[in-house]
């Protein structure tokens, strides 16, 4: 990490006091990582992350995040796009709700999917009677992961389209180019980069997703037991394999932070 | 009586500074107790029996999963009483040296199923739970109901292949009463505490597997004397009332 050097801090003018609550910040987030990391049993490591179980929980969990993520560029993309180039009353009513799960306990966000695509739910009642079964199945854990993601792809996306503005797809319009044509050549080019980053925020969103998942999905392996919730589980038998498990999910973790970062210095964010 | 969130706890437990100001210095007349989940409701109300017995005297009560109480003190959580849902977890307590004196046993529970109200899907024994079309929901054989799922199958010799194994007991429930499932394998005092929102099916071979419950004045304890006070109450005849009320078993 580059933080700034005290020569920067002087020329930019921030006074000298700052560096000491933004030490105590890095510390606070920094340290218990550490702590962890100095638990792990590396010793019996590979063991450990390898096991039935926890390949099944990883392996699992990328393909859940995979598809959620797939489901909130999907319908996130049209919702940003709404959101950012339209204007009408009640628009700020629509971007508080599209927020709201940013804001909800995760479990929270279960309970509704539960009332909502559950058996007895508002839509579950339906598909039940049409044979279709969402409960404890990896459906429902892609739901949950969508559910809880979709605000960071529509967020960071609409944040890169009003940055961007609408000048060249005002221009395109003129040249005689239609709306569709519009999107698809200049807008969506435009902004592909807080598309991606949007979208691998979403993965990680995704990745880490617990509370919906416990309450709406269930859990068992290979099914609906993604990465957290193995670590959950192991936690109250194995507290070595939930520490290793969670230095795994920490790596992706990292991963994703540093390809947003690298991202984030884009002239378009 | 206040009932402290257990993660309060355990962030206080592991950072010192922020531990003064949170738990006070009247430690003589306050008494923290540690239980299991499952004994939330009759716990709540021993408390406030022992406090209104004893004038002056608070009770602080911290429920979660066994494992992750014994966890907790582990890590130095500061608690007087430890009261579990299993042997193996008081267990684990008397082998890191948490725990003064000899733990005692008070409670007891077993395995029952529970299904929708009315059991509309007309589960009569255990083997009806391998039938088709029943989803079942059971508890992981990580925790203590799920241990006892296990030894439960062993018993009737019935493989259960069940759509979710949840990792507290609480959640097995919970996928019963809102429709999910429609079985699931819970302790004979969570299906008294649901009342109407589910049925329970008794299993005669559960009687066998027998949950035990105990509870330990703690090592640590900065009031020895009213932790064996609060001991002696749940094993007693107090205990024992509140106990039974909410369908545990006399040890």
């Amino acid at each position: 990490m580059s933080g700034p050097s005290a020569t920067g801090l002087r020329a930019t003018g921030l006074p000298r006091w700052i560096l000491v609550p933004a030490a105590v910040a890095l510390l606070f987030v920094v340290v218990p990582l550490l702590a962890m990391v100095l638990t792990v049993d590396w010793a019996h490591f590979p063991a450990l992350v390898t096991s039935p179980a926890s390949v099944d929980a990883l392996l699992l969990s990328l393909r859940t995040s995979a598809a959620s993520t797939a489901l909130c560029v999907l319908f996130g993309v049209p919702l940003a796009v709404m959101l950012a180039r339209s204007n009408f009353p009640g628009l700020s009513v629509i971007r508080g709700f599209v927020l709201l799960p940013l804001v909800l306990p995760p479990v929270v966000g279960g309970i509704a999917l539960l009332y909502t695509f559950g058996r007895r739910g508002l839509l579950g009642q339906y598909l039940d009677a049409l044979g279709i079964q969402i409960a404890f199945t990896t459906t429902a854990v892609v739901l949950a992961q969508t559910f809880v993601a979709l605000p960071f792809l529509v967020t960071s996306l609409e944040g890169a389209l009003r940055t961007a503005g609408s000048r060249y797809e005002d221009i395109a319009a003129t040249l005689g180019a239609r709306p569709t044509t519009v999107f698809r050549r200049i807008t969506l080019p435009l902004v592909l980069p807080g598309l991606v980053s949007g979208a691998v925020l979403a993965f990680a969103r995704a990745l880490g997703e617990f509370g919906a998942t416990l309450t709406f999905a269930g859990s068992l392996q290979g099914v609906t037991r993604t990465l957290p919730l193995e670590i959950y589980l192991q936690r109250e038998t194995d507290p070595d394999a939930a520490v290793a498990l969670s230095l795994v999910l920490i790596a992706v973790a990292v991963v994703i932070v540093a390809t947003v970062h690298s991202r984030g210095k884009d002239p378009v964010r | 009586m206040r009932i402290r969130a257990v993660a309060a706890a355990a962030v206080l437990a592991s950072v010192p500074v922020l531990a003064a100001c949170g738990s006070g210095a009247d430690g003589a007349d306050t008494l923290t107790v540690f239980a299991a989940a499952s004994l939330k409701a009759p716990f709540t109300e021993l408390a406030e029996r022992f406090e209104d017995a004893n004038p002056g005297v608070t009770v602080e009560l911290s429920f979660t999963g066994s494992s992750d109480l014994v966890a907790q003190l582990e890590q130095g959580a500061p608690g007087d009483v430890l009261a579990t849902a299993d042997t193996r977890t008081m267990d684990a307590a008397v082998a890191a040296g948490l725990v003064a004196g000899e733990p005692a046993s008070f409670a007891t529970n077993t395995l029952t199923i529970v299904t929708e109200p009315g059991n509309p899907k007309n589960i009569r024994m255990f083997a009806d739970l391998t039938a088709e079309g029943i989803s079942v929901v059971v508890c992981a054989p990580q925790v203590p109901c799920g241990a006892a799922t296990t030894r439960l199958e062993e018993a009737t010799g019935v493989d259960i292949v069940p759509v979710s194994e949840e990792s507290a007991v609480t959640d097995v429930l919970g996928k019963v009463t809102s429709g999910q499932a429609d079985a699931g394998l819970v302790y004979v005092t969570d299906a008294v505490g649901a009342g109407d929102a589910v049925t329970a099916v008794a299993v005669p071979q559960a009687a066998e597997i027998v949950n035990v419950y105990l509870v330990a004045a703690l090592e640590n304890s900065q009031s020895s004397g009213r932790a064996g006070d609060f001991v002696r109450f749940v094993t007693g005849a107090n205990g024992r009332a509140v106990l039974d009320e909410a369908g545990f078993g006399a040890p």
